[in-house]
C-alpha cells in the first residue's frame, strides 16, 4: 500500500454530531484524513439521528442500518456505540476524550452538559481540547433552549423569506440549505480553531449558532434596511429569480421544451445584452423598464427549444446561461461533475456499493479521499475499545453484555 | 481590521472577485490579514448596488461595504512587479479569474493557492456564470412551488456565491493545516458548479441511493412524495413554521398541553390521534405510508400545530411551540432578524461607523464566534487605503 499524504490525518475527532448539520461538518474532516469516532446511544439504536433507518433506501431491506441519508453523510467515519447513563461509560468517553484534539456535537444546547461533559469538564480531561457546538440558536441567549431543523433554521434567519416570486408565498428553499451549510461553517469553526490551537497551544469552545450562520448570508438585503430602511419585506419583493444585488436584467428562469424543463438565463452587461438579442432576434430596448415585457418574449423564444441548446447557444455568445438540471442530469450525464470524480462509489457494509456526494474542492497534495461507507451501529467498537483504548476482547464482551456500549 | 481571531498571522493576497469575495470576508473577519487586490479605478464591484442613501459612488456601495468587510485595499495591477512582490509575503493567494498559479507557487513553495472558479480550474473559463446559473446546475430543481408551470426558483441572496464561499474557506484552512504538518503548499481548485452540487440534500442521495427523483413543492422539502405544507400563516396574516412535526410520546404531551393552555383542545377534531401518539410511544419517521396508524398520528400532530398557527399571531406562535419544546418557527424577512431580542442579546448586529455617511450602519455578525480568540467585524476598506502600509515596502 502507497502512504497518501493526508492534510488532517494527525486529528482525532470525538463526534456526537448527527443529522446533517453536524455530520456534515465531520464528514469534511473525515474525507481529509482526521479519524473521526461517531459516538451514538446503544440504548434506542442511534434514532437520535433521525436520517439512521430513514429512506432512501437501496432496496427492500429496512432497519437502522440502512438509511441512505445517513450513509451519504456519514462516509469515511468510526461508529462506535456507547451509553453515558452508565458510569463506565462516562469512564470511557473520559479515556476518549483526553485521546481526542475535538470533540463536536449539535444537540439541543445543554444535553452534553447534563451528561457531564461540557466545555469545563472536557478542559479538565484535556487542557487543549477544543469543543464546537452548534444549535439552531446557540448555547447562549433567550432563544438558546429552542429546538430546530434546517428549514426552521432557514425560515428564523430570513432565508426562507428571501426565497420567492413577487406577490406568492415563499418558496423558501426545497431542501435544508441551512444543514448543509451548518454542517460547512461547523467545519470551517473547528478548523479555525484548530489554526489557533497551532499558534497559541490554546483550546476553545465555538458556540455555534446554526440562525446566526444563515443570517450572515444575507448581507446586503440586511445593509439596504439598515442604512436606506428599505426592507426587503415590501409590495414586489422578494423577486429572486431577478437581481437586484448585482442588478441585472433580462434574469430568469424560463421554460423549455419537455415536461419540467427549464432554462436559466442572466444579462449581465450590455455586452450581453447584445449577444442575447442577436441569439433571439430581438429589438433594442430599456432592458430594465421592460423587464416584465422582456422575460414573456424570452419564454416564448425558449419554450419550444432544448434547454441544454439554449444554454450552449447563449453560451457560445459568453452569456451566462445553465439548464436548470435533473438529479439524473447532473449526476450520470454531466461531463464536469463527472470529470471531477464528484460522485464516488463507496462500499457500506450492510448497503453493498453506493455512490454518496464527494467534495467540490480538489487539494493538489492532499486531496480527499472517499472509500468507506457510513459505519453500521457499532461497527468499529473492537477497534476503537480494543486498538484504541487497549481493552481485551473479554472486556469489550462483558461491555456489551452490561449495555455500555 | 480585526486584531484577534483565530487566524491571526496569516496573511491573505485576495485578487478582487465577485466570487471568492465571501471566502475572503470570512477569513477576514475570524483575524487573517486579508488584503484585497484591486485594479487601478477600483474593482468593479464597488459599483453593485444597493448604495448608501441611494447615492451611486464608489466608496458608496453596500455590497462592497458587505463583502469586504475587515480587508485592507491596495491597488495593484497584476502584470506590475509589485504584484509578485506582494504574493512573495502572502500564506495565502485567493483568486477567481484562473490566474496562473505557477510562477508564483515556484518561487514560494509553502503557498497556498486557493482559485474559485464556475467549473475548475481543468475546464477553464468556457463558460459564463452567475449566482443564478450556477444554482441552475444543481439546487434549483428542488425549489420553487407545488404549480408546475411556475418556473422553480432560486434561493435569494446569492447563495452560490456563499456556497462556494463556505467550501473555499474549509479548503484553504485545511490546506493550511496540511501545510504545518507536510511544510508544503499546494493549489486548492474550488469548483463552484460541484460546490451547487453537493448541495441539495436528498435531491441527490435519493437518486445515489433508490434512483428517485424528488419533486419541488411549496416552501418545504421537495420529495418523492407529496407532503403537506409546513409554512402557513397564523392569525396576524405573517408566516410560520410548523417544523417537523411532533413524533415522540413528550412532544405529543406538549402539543395536548399546549392546546389545553390555550382552551382549544376540544375544537381541534383529531386530538384523539395526539392521545394515541402518547399510548403508543410516539412513532419513528420510518413508519410513514408503512404503518397506517403511525401516519394517522403523525398527521394529526401537523394538523395541530396548523391549526395553533391559525389562532395565534406569529411571533406568539412561535414563542409558544418553544415553550413547549415543540420545533417550529416564525418567517422572518432578514431585516427582522436584525431586531429579534435573541440575536440582539448575542451581539450578532455589529454597529460599524462609516464617513461616507457621518453615521453607524449596523452590520451583520460573525457566523461563529471563537471565545479564546473571538473575531471581528470592521469596516470595509476605502480603495486604495492601505498601498502606503502594505505596498510601500514592496516599492
Amino acid at each position: 500500500m502507497t502512504e497518501t499524504k493526508t492534510a488532517l490525518g494527525h486529528l482525532r475527532i470525538c463526534d456526537f454530531t448527527g443529522q446533517l448539520a453536524g455530520a456534515g461538518a465531520t464528514r469534511w474532516l473525515a474525507a481529509f484524513g482526521a479519524q473521526v469516532i461517531r459516538i451514538e446511544d446503544p440504548t434506542n439504536d442511534g434514532k437520535w439521528d433521525i436520517l439512521r433507518g430513514s429512506e432512501p433506501y437501496v432496496d427492500e431491506r429496512r432497519g437502522i442500518d440502512f438509511g441512505g441519508g445517513f450513509q451519504n453523510h456519514n462516509v469515511e467515519k468510526l461508529g462506535i456505540t456507547l451509553n453515558l447513563r452508565t458510569e463506565r461509560g462516562k469512564q470511557l468517553l473520559r479515556e476518549l476524550v483526553r485521546m481526542s484534539d475535538v470533540v463536536t456535537e449539535n444537540y439541543a444546547a445543554g444535553v452534553l452538559d447534563r451528561w457531564g461533559f461540557g466545555y469545563d469538564q472536557l478542559k479538565a480531561l484535556r487542557e487543549d481540547i477544543i469543543y464546537v457546538s452548534n444549535c439552531g440558536f446557540g448555547h447562549v441567549g433567550p432563544y438558546a433552549s429552542f429546538r430546530t431543523w434546517g428549514p426552521i433554521v432557514q425560515a428564523c434567519c430570513g432565508l426562507t423569506f428571501s426565497s420567492g416570486l413577487p406577490d406568492m408565498e415563499s418558496a423558501g428553499w426545497g431542501f435544508s440549505f441551512m444543514d448543509h451549510h451548518g454542517g460547512n461553517f461547523m467545519a470551517v469553526a473547528i478548523l479555525a480553531a484548530l489554526v489557533h490551537r497551532q499558534r497559541t497551544g490554546e483550546g476553545q469552545w465555538v458556540d455555534m449558532s446554526c440562525t446566526e450562520a444563515g443570517a450572515s448570508m444575507l448581507g446586503p438585503a440586511v445593509l439596504d434596511y439598515t442604512v436606506n430602511g428599505r426592507p426587503l419585506r415590501r409590495p414586489g419583493m422578494p423577486n429572486s429569480n431577478r437581481s437586484q444585488f448585482p442588478r441585472m436584467a433580462p434574469h430568469g428562469i424560463y421554460p423549455c421544451a419537455g415536461e419540467d424543463n427549464w432554462v436559466a438565463i442572466a444579462v449581465r452587461n450590455d455586452d450581453d445584452w447584445v449577444a442575447l438579442r442577436t441569439v433571439m432576434a430581438f429589438d433594442d430596448r430599456d432592458r430594465f423598464a421592460d423587464q416584465d415585457a422582456l422575460d414573456a418574449e424570452i419564454a416564448a423564444w425558449t419554450h419550444t427549444r432544448d434547454k441544454f441548446a439554449v444554454s450552449d447557444e447563449l453560451q457560445s455568445f459568453a452569456v451566462p446561461a445553465a439548464p436548470v438540471q435533473k438529479p439524473p442530469e447532473r449526476i450520470d450525464h454531466d461531463a464536469n461533475t463527472a470529470a471531477w470524480g464528484l460522485w464516488p462509489s463507496v462500499r457500506h457494509r450492510a448497503m453493498g456499493e453506493v455512490r454518496v456526494d464527494g467534495v467540490p474542492a480538489h487539494l493538489s497534495e492532499t486531496d480527499w479521499h472517499i472509500e468507506h461507507g457510513a459505519p453500521c451501529l457499532g461497527q468499529h467498537n473492537d477497534d476503537v475499545y480494543g486498538g484504541l483504548l487497549g481493552l481485551s476482547a473479554t472486556e469489550i464482551d462483558a461491555l456489551r453484555a452490561d449495555g455500555v456500549i | 481590521m480585526a486584531t484577534t481571531g483565530p487566524l491571526t498571522g496569516i496573511r491573505v493576497v485576495e485578487v478582487a472577485s465577485e466570487f471568492a469575495a465571501f471566502a475572503g470576508k470570512m477569513l477576514a473577519d475570524q483575524g487573517a490579514e486579508v488584503i484585497v487586490v484591486e485594479p487601478p479605478g477600483g474593482h468593479h464591484t464597488r459599483t453593485y448596488e444597493p448604495f448608501a442613501d441611494d447615492r451611486a459612488g464608489i466608496e458608496r456601495s453596500l455590497w462592497w461595504w458587505h463583502y469586504n468587510t475587515s480587508k485592507k485595499s491596495v491597488v495593484v495591477a497584476l502584470d506590475d512587479p509589485c504584484f509578485a512582490a506582494l504574493v512573495d509575503t502572502a500564506d495565502i493567494v485567493l483568486e477567481a479569474a484562473f490566474i496562473d498559479d505557477e510562477p508564483h507557487r515556484q518561487r514560494r513553495p509553502e503557498l497556498i493557492w486557493v482559485s474559485v472558479t464556475p467549473f475548475g480550474r481543468a475546464e477553464g473559463g468556457l463558460r459564463q456564470a452567475t449566482d443564478l446559473t450556477v444554482l441552475a446546475g444543481g439546487p434549483v430543481w428542488s425549489c420553487g412551488y407545488d404549480d408546475h408551470s411556475i418556473p422553480p426558483v432560486r434561493g435569494g441572496g446569492n447563495q452560490g456565491y456563499h456556497t462556494a464561499g463556505v467550501f473555499a474557506v474549509a479548503s484553504t484552512l485545511t490546506a493550511y493545516i496540511a501545510r504545518t504538518v507536510h511544510g508544503i503548499g499546494q493549489l486548492v481548485d474550488v469548483n463552484m458548479h460541484a460546490c451547487a452540487n453537493v448541495t441539495t440534500e436528498a435531491a441527490s442521495y435519493d437518486w445515489h441511493v433508490a434512483k428517485r427523483v424528488v419533486q419541488r413543492m411549496t416552501g418545504r422539502h421537495a420529495g418523492v412524495t407529496r407532503t403537506t405544507s409546513s409554512i402557513a400563516p397564523a392569525s396576524d396574516g405573517r408566516m410560520v413554521h410548523t417544523g417537523v412535526p411532533p413524533r415522540s410520546a413528550r412532544e405529543f404531551e406538549s402539543l395536548l398541553h399546549w392546546l389545553d393552555e390555550l382552551g382549544l383542545r376540544d375544537e381541534y377534531p383529531e386530538s384523539f390521534f395526539l392521545d394515541m401518539g402518547i399510548a403508543r410511544g410516539g412513532l419513528h419517521i420510518s413508519e410513514l405510508h408503512v404503518d397506517a396508524e403511525a401516519t394517522a398520528i403523525f398527521n394529526a400532530g401537523r394538523e395541530a400545530m396548523r391549526f395553533l398557527a391559525d389562532r395565534l399571531p406569529a411571533y406568539d406562535y412561535f414563542m409558544g411551540a418553544q415553550r413547549c419544546g415543540l420545533a417550529a418557527g416564525i418567517v422572518y424577512a432578514p431585516e427582522e432578524v436584525m431586531e429579534d431580542p435573541h440575536f440582539v442579546a448575542r451581539g450578532f448586529p455589529v454597529e460599524i461607523f462609516h464617513d461616507e455617511i457621518d453615521r453607524t450602519a449596523v452590520h451583520l455578525g460573525l457566523p461563529f464566534v471563537c471565545q479564546a480568540a473571538p473575531g471581528s467585524v470592521t469596516r470595509a476598506p476605502r480603495l486604495g487605503e492601505h498601498d502606503d502600509e502594505i505596498l510601500g515596502p514592496l516599492r
